[in-house]
């Protein structure tokens, strides 16, 4: 029977490649069980589909504060116009 | 948004409106990506540059955004790249500060066990204040699991290639992200669901 430990590696690893039969078997028979670790697994892939979503935005959603300081605005424009 | 409509041959908008047109976008892609705000400006000024000179070829097949989006995204995976060499294998990618201890106990068990988040995490996405606390948990990792956990969770770039922008074997990439996911996790409920932030 595999650790919590050594679970949450293959829960993550799984997100990154196909794992060998053998301990995706385990891995399951372990998630089966354990009420933490499924709930690790289902937080993981909610983090992976925020994230994913935000990534795919050109413009992606964050705080209205940040944006580029009128300074640095400044010294772009300048060096635009002299390169 | 096209600029492009009307004109007579396909071109970028005068590079001189450019900075009021996308320069707060840009510091936004490059924020979420980089989470240090004068990086972040530098890259975009960079990318302007690099845009001005690159200016003949840009055919109009894209807007004139995703073009400067695909420039910046190039100079933040340099930039990730050459990070990536500055740093030598092995370091910094331990589960700081506390090692695995933090998380399990000797027979392999968890301490604190993932609590349950309360909210709707489907509505996270609309919320600014959450990709804000992303970026500082993402900040609070070393470099090189905080370049890794990016490119793969949100660029969504696959295994090899990350290996390749950072220097690291394909084995050592899975033992990366899963540390860097292991504290990302614990950064979000310890600062977004913990308390009432998740209910909000």
């Amino acid at each position: 029977m595999l650790s919590c430990k050594d679970t949450t590696l293959l829960v993550s690893e799984s997100m990154d490649r196909t794992l060998p039969l053998g301990r995706r078997l385990a891995k399951r028979l372990h998630l089966m069980m354990c009420v933490l670790c499924a709930r690790y697994e289902r937080q993981l892939f909610m983090m992976r589909e925020v994230l994913k979503r935000a990534g795919a935005e050109e413009d992606p959603p964050g705080p209205d504060d940040v944006t580029l300081s009128p300074e640095a605005k400044e010294r772009i424009k300048k060096a635009l116009n002299h390169p | 948004m096209r600029y492009i409509t009307g004109m007579a041959t396909p071109g970028t908008s005068d590079p001189r409106a450019w900075v009021d047109l996308h320069g707060d976008v840009l510091v936004r892609y490059a924020m979420l990506r980089l989470g240090d705000p004068h990086l972040s400006e530098d890259l975009v000024q960079e990318t302007f540059l690099a845009a001005l000179k690159a200016r003949d070829t840009f055919k109009g097949a894209s807007s004139e955004r995703t073009w400067l989006v695909g420039i910046l995204k190039h100079k933040i995976f340099d930039y990730y790249r050459q990070k990536g060499r500055e740093i030598p294998v092995g370091e910094g990618e331990s589960l700081q500060p506390g090692g695995e201890a933090t998380f399990f106990n000797q027979d392999g068990m968890w301490k604190d066990g993932p609590e349950e988040w309360g909210g709707d995490p489907a509505a996270l996405f609309g919320k600014k204040e959450f990709l804000a606390q992303v970026t500082k948990c993402v900040s609070g990792l070393t470099p090189r699991l905080a370049h890794a956990f990016t490119l793969r969770e949100i660029d969504g770039q696959e295994s090899k290639e990350i290996c390749k922008v950072l220097g690291v074997s394909e084995t050592n990439l899975w033992v990366i992200l899963h540390r860097a996911r292991m504290l990302m996790r614990r950064c979000l409920e310890i600062h977004w669901f913990g308390g009432d932030a998740g209910k909000r």
